[in-house]
């Protein structure tokens, strides 16, 4: 879909690199993001103070909040891999949300931004999985019984890798369809603002979706941390 | 569901608008093109019809559990309200696999460049 203002495309077509910038501005706005978050980031931590002040007190709610919550899902080891989650949720629901504002894009609405943060965690689980267990990791595909594992191999080979598919299937549809309704009710009757009830929803189902996407990320990383039953 | 409304729009929209365009010049050629894409797009409007159907009823199973469960125990509300809207978005995400596949076979299906060249049009 071709977005009708995109700042930083016209931006880039001026300095002359508007060939990258018309045929990757998800990756443009992707960067955008991340400029966004290492700032906030850099500019909350630069003075850390034993009296927050207000961006510290709100980062300090958001982290501590995602980090409560990881450590009831995965328990206490789960802790060590916070930073991975935490980024990947924060980034995912940044790169949501900011679709909803004019001139930006999201860049999850592609569906090889999702695609990344999807293979991102599949990789990161079993590199879980062979750092904390080792050899023994393979237990994890044998099911219950041994003499039940060529039957369980294939099946739970499968379903890790349909994982992928559906955390980038999720994500991308969700976003991309907020878009395209987003989009039609503008070209429908953007006059009499009547995206606006919808962006309210949006911002919810960007939430939602940043959520589930680091929910299951932990309890994938989770289930492979565990012993294998 | 917004989006099902939205993609039979679409379809409506494309189906019409090609229909008359078949009428205009009526090489059967042109006209068995079109059929393969008319099914197709029916294909993808019928399809999301039944996700959103399945989707429906199930999300309204899963939102009775939980408002039954609240009922019953208000002090579990928080930890119901987290189990539900997982569940909520673990459902939805069927009907956005079938929206994915409404997408692309109205904006990106992949045998469309092979049954053009079979029927002869050009690309």
């Amino acid at each position: 879909m071709e977005h009708p203002l995109l700042f930083l495309v016209l931006i880039l077509d001026k300095i002359g690199l508007g060939e990258f910038a018309h045929h990757y501005p998800h990756v443009l706005y992707s960067w955008l993001v991340m400029i966004i978050l290492i700032l906030t980031g850099w500019l909350a931590a630069k003075k850390v103070e034993l009296i927050p002040g207000k961006l510290q007190n709100v980062l300090e709610v958001i982290i501590d909040g995602i980090e409560s919550f990881q450590v009831d899902m995965m328990g206490e080891e789960g802790r060590r891999y916070f930073p991975l989650i935490a980024s990947i949720g924060l980034y995912i629901f940044t790169c949501n949300v900011m679709g909803l504002v004019p001139g930006l894009l999201s860049p999850t609405a592609n569906i090889n931004t999702t695609l990344s943060c999807a293979l991102v965690t599949f990789c990161a689980t079993h590199y879980v999985g062979v750092r904390v267990h080792g050899v023994k990791y393979v237990k994890h595909f044998m099911g219950p019984l041994l003499p039940l594992a060529p039957l369980m191999v294939p099946i739970e080979i499968i379903s890790h890798l349909s994982r992928v598919l559906s955390l980038t299937l999720r994500l991308f549809g969700n976003i991309m369809g907020e878009d395209l309704v987003l989009a039609i009710l503008m070209v429908l009757a953007g006059k009499f603002l009547a995206p606006l009830p919808m962006m309210f929803l949006a911002i919810f189902t960007s939430f939602v979706q940043a959520f589930i996407f680091s929910l299951l990320a932990m309890l994938y990383i989770g289930g492979a941390l565990h012993e294998a039953h | 569901m917004k989006k099902t409304t939205v993609t039979m729009l679409l379809t409506a929209t494309l189906v019409l608008g090609l229909a008359s365009l078949a009428l205009a010049d009526d090489t059967a050629i042109k006209v068995a093109g079109l059929k393969v894409f008319q099914w197709t797009v029916t294909a993808a409007g019928f399809g999301i019809a039944l996700a959103a159907i399945g989707t429906g009823l199930a999300q309204g199973m899963a939102i009775r559990g939980a408002v039954e469960g609240t009922a019953r125990n208000p002090e579990a509300s928080g930890k119901i309200t987290v189990t539900m809207i997982i569940g909520l978005a673990l459902i939805e995400s069927l009907c956005i696999y079938a929206l994915v596949i409404a997408l692309i076979l109205i904006y990106a299906y992949p045998m469309a460049t092979p049954i053009a060249k079979m029927l002869g049009l050009e690309v």
